[in-house]
């Protein structure tokens, strides 16, 4: 039996943090449980629930920052912002639907904690980037400050960004400052048909490499292109998101239509379709229809993202984000997520790779994080010590003694 | 110099001839230099007020030669100052007198361009506009843009996640690099990202940028390019009240304009820098905007007519938009020039560099009058307004006995001041040596000794720039042990189910 304890402020969550220290017991931190089955399965003896700490409790939309207390639904938050014509530039993307869960839950502790990111990761950064200040309770049970609440700030080490994709377990967050941006005036995609994986990666290289100022560049290929909305028909699509005020992408649509057109055949979204479209490609639609799949994330360098695809199994579902990459890959025997093949090509092409979803009895028997050559991982080590000498933090639910 | 720097290691200095005949054997030829008239040129950085010399220079040109260098000196306790162009504002790179000035200058090769997927692999060594020049001509170019970029280098950018003032939208260093290779300094070489997005694990090129050249020596960067805009102009606008122009700089951004670059001047800059420059600037006035949009001229022209409108609307009593590259560069030279042009009509100044909530700038420029006339010294304010970034001069006069102290001590004030009201001690020039013993005002012990434990991870006899950023440095052994005070408490009472 596992106990809860849902601390109602950040005082409560050092007592809790400095009891399993003086105990000798491992917590599981927890927001709303939207991204829970992802990591190693780990062994804990308590939950400690962080979905008490909650509010907003500073935003300036002229200084472009909002702190809240780690607990706040991101759903709340965004809906504070839309109200401002603002939003989160990272696009945070929703693991809910692909872990079994319902949409739209998660809290803002969460997706810092993941480093989450959506399609305009390639123009305007990840979670991380947006990370300003932080106060965090240590696996030491120590109470830290790190950052600011100003948007340009070098004082110290950077603590926000070893916080940021962390998943626990180096501290328990309790407030955050985050830099927040305002919304485009509108929206349009430029829509490339009928291409092969390599030759939309080609055109998704030129189209980032225009000045057109790109903020999304997604493949689609044949076989899942009918799970995205907002597009013409279902066949292989590589889509373009240009976003800005309207005289922009007027010109910017038509500009990157004309460099478009020597790849293939050449469609525009309007608004409508191009928020639908992104909404599905955010949220990974074609492999949150069901659970089945075990899911792979990888992140490469996007001219190649189309080897990954030539060097897994054919039998495999996949489509790239990112301008080619990321690319989510879908393995095609439940219990099986063909470890082996993905980390070879990893290890080839570079970059790294997550098992995002798959059983806890797999989960436990292979990495889901990319494993790191021996001194990163040793000074990985080093750096969880520093934070949480005795595991009380998600222990092992990166890697294994981490 | 108001700041104590650790204490000599007498045994190191004793035998500094042994130790210079032990590099010479790893770094040959030029790249050892220990006589005293030939590390002249490296004994201060930008923060010349502080000089020392240290107590040998080397200049390795390989990974192999750093990654040596590195482990003689951790084998042997010797301390080592890592040091790209010596353009820190901070003291980044003050030499230490029984320490190893180690200079990264000869790493000066772009390895590799790699335009399909928009980076660069270069050395630390290269200087930040080298970058973008390498890839002018295919109309890329790097975006963090420090006002040193002709001679700061890369390395010394990553170690002290240098900005510009185009960072409000395009970022700082940190979100403009993609991996690193770094030595530590056991002397192990560790590859951290590459060409892909994010980190595997832990953000480690994350704390490693910013980290002032105290947790490892960066031998190689990737960086992301960008292509360039389109076309770029820009709007001057002059306002009767800092206060106008504060309200300005928050309705363009309430109207959902990022632009590419924001800066404001005091009434003491433009008029140093009018003279200086003959930029054309106005002078009946309190405050000036240089605004820049950025982007397809569809855009540009849309957004300017619109930051015309907000201006008016926020009482400018003058507004002129650049009709011509050469007049946009005019604009841009003036702010360009501020410091040159302090320094034309004072012989010395300091420049600060904090941080603020927007919003506070009314009280802070108010608050730093008086200050000014407590010290009995002039101050001129440039300000990167986008961002809060304050930059206020302070003018002296380091020939009169006294003026120096009072210069450090009104600088002290005004840093105190930023924290007080929200803000900052360092936007982006750094802690280094001068703003070391203010890290208090902002950080509590506790804090201070949770960074120094990701010290401790990388650094762990503390021997990589000591005496930089933390105004003590404690022992690792120290800070690791655990003091568990809650043993014996009972079940603390929160809600449990």
């Amino acid at each position: 039996m596992t106990d809860i304890l849902k601390p109602t402020d950040a005082k409560q969550v050092e007592d809790a943090v400095k009891w399993a220290l003086g105990h000798d017991k491992a917590l599981e931190l927890l927001g709303q449980g939207s991204k829970r089955a992802l990591g190693r399965p780990s062994q804990t003896d308590i939950t400690l629930d962080l979905s008490g700490l909650t509010g907003v409790t500073l935003y300036e939309p002229a200084e472009l920052v909002l702190s809240a207390r780690a607990g706040t639904p991101l759903a709340e938050i965004e809906a504070l912002l839309d109200k401002n014509n603002q939003q989160l530039d990272f696009e945070p993307m929703d693991y809910g639907p692909l872990l079994g869960n319902a949409a739209g839950q998660g809290t803002l502790g969460g997706a810092i904690a993941t480093n989450l990111s959506g399609p305009r990761r390639i123009k305007a950064g990840a979670a991380r980037d947006h990370f300003l200040g932080v106060t965090a309770v240590t696996g030491r049970g120590e109470t830290i400050k790190s950052g600011g609440r100003v948007v340009k700030n070098v004082t110290g080490y950077d603590m926000c960004k070893v916080l940021a994709g962390s998943w626990g377990t180096l501290a328990a967050m309790t407030e955050m400052t985050i830099k927040v941006l305002p919304k485009p005036e509108t929206e349009a995609t430029v829509v490339v048909e009928g291409l092969d994986d390599e030759r939309a990666c080609s055109a998704m290289s030129a189209a980032m490499g225009s000045s057109c100022d790109v903020s999304g560049a997604a493949h689609l290929p044949d076989h899942v292109a009918s799970y995205f909305d907002g597009l013409p028909k279902p066949e292989a699509a590589t889509v373009l998101r240009l976003e800005g005020v309207a005289p922009s992408v007027a010109h910017r649509k038509d500009a990157l239509a004309a460099l478009m057109k020597p790849f293939g055949p050449v469609v525009i979204l309007d608004e409508a379709n191009s928020k639908a479209l992104w909404k599905s490609v955010r949220e990974v639609r074609p492999f949150a229809q069901s659970q089945e799949r075990p899911l792979w994330r990888i992140s490469t360098a996007p001219g190649q993202g189309y080897k990954v695809a030539e060097a897994i199994t054919p039998a495999a579902q996949m489509f790239y984000d990112w301008a080619g990459g990321l690319i989510w890959v879908a393995m095609p025997f439940t219990d099986e997520p063909d470890a082996g093949s993905i980390r070879r090509t990893i290890a080839e092409l570079g970059g790294h790779a997550t098992l995002v979803r798959a059983p806890a009895s797999v989960r436990a028997a292979v990495e889901v994080f990319e494993p790191q050559s021996a001194g990163l991982a040793a000074l990985s080590k080093r750096v969880k010590d520093g934070f949480d000498p005795k595991g009380v933090l998600n222990p092992g639910r990166m890697w294994a003694g981490v | 110099m108001s700041i104590r720097m650790p204490e000599p290691d007498s045994a190191v200095l004793a035998k500094r001839a042994q130790i210079v005949k032990a590099l010479r054997t790893m770094v040959p030829g030029e790249g050892v230099i220990a006589s005293e008239r030939e590390m002249k040129p490296f004994e201060t950085d930008g923060l010349t007020a502080y000089r020392q010399l240290p107590m040998v220079v080397v200049l390795p040109e390989t990974t192999e030669q750093v990654s040596q260098v590195l482990a003689y000196c951790h084998s042997e306790g010797i301390k080592v100052v890592p040091r790209g162009a010596g353009t820190s504002l901070s003291g980044g790179a003050l030499p230490l007198e029984d320490g190893v000035l180690l200079g990264m200058s000869k790493f000066n090769r772009i390895k590799d361009v790699d335009l399909a997927n928009r980076i660069a692999v270069v050395e630390p060594g290269v200087t930040n506009l080298a970058v973008s020049n390498a890839v002018a001509e295919a109309g890329f170019y790097y975006a963090p843009d420090p006002s040193s970029q002709i001679a700061c280098t890369i390395g010394g950018n990553v170690a002290e996640n240098s900005g510009g003032v185009h960072c409000l939208k395009y970022g700082m260093t940190t979100n403009n690099v993609l991996g690193c290779e770094v030595v530590l300094m056991t002397g192990e070489v560790l590859r951290i990202g590459g060409k892909h997005l994010d980190s595997e694990g832990y953000d480690l090129l994350g704390l490693i940028v910013g980290s002032e050249g105290l947790l490892g020596v960066v031998t190689e960067v990737t960086v992301r390019l960008l292509k360039k805009p389109e076309t770029a102009r820009a709007v001057l606008v002059g306002f009767p009240s800092s206060e106008d122009a504060g309200e300005c700089v928050s309705a363009i951004i309430g109207a959902g304009i990022i632009p590419g670059g924001m800066e404001m001047m005091d009434r003491p800059a433009i008029h140093a820098v009018e003279a200086f420059v003959h930029a054309g600037y106005p002078l009946d006035v309190e405050a000036l905007l240089i605004i820049e949009l950025d982007g397809p001229a569809a855009e540009v022209d849309h957004l300017i007519a619109r930051v015309v409108t907000i201006a008016n609307e926020c009482r400018a009593v003058s507004c002129k938009v650049s009709t011509s590259e050469q007049e946009r560069l005019l604009f841009w030279a003036g702010r360009k020039a501020a410091f040159p042009a302090v320094g034309r009509i004072s012989p010395d100044y300091f420049c600060m560099d904090g941080t603020i909530p927007r919003a506070q700038l009314p009280l802070v420029l108010k608050r730093m009058k008086e200050m000014s006339s407590k010290y009995g010294l002039a101050v001129a304010n440039v300000f990167h307004a986008g961002d809060g970034n304050l930059h206020p001069l302070i003018l002296y006069d380091s020939n009169k006995p006294g003026e120096l102290d009072r210069a450090e001590q009104f600088g002290s004030d005004i840093l105190r001041l930023c924290v007080e009201v929200g803000g900052v001690l360092t936007g982006e020039h750094g802690v280094g040596v001068e703003k070391r013993d203010l890290m208090p005002v902002m950080f509590s012990e506790i804090d201070l000794n949770a960074q120094q434990r990701v010290k401790c991870a990388f650094d762990a006899k503390g021997l990589l720039n000591p005496g930089k950023v933390f105004p003590v440095l404690h022992r690792c052994a120290e800070l690791g042990r655990m003091h568990i005070s809650g043993g014996k408490l009972p079940f603390p009472d929160i809600p449990r189910f």
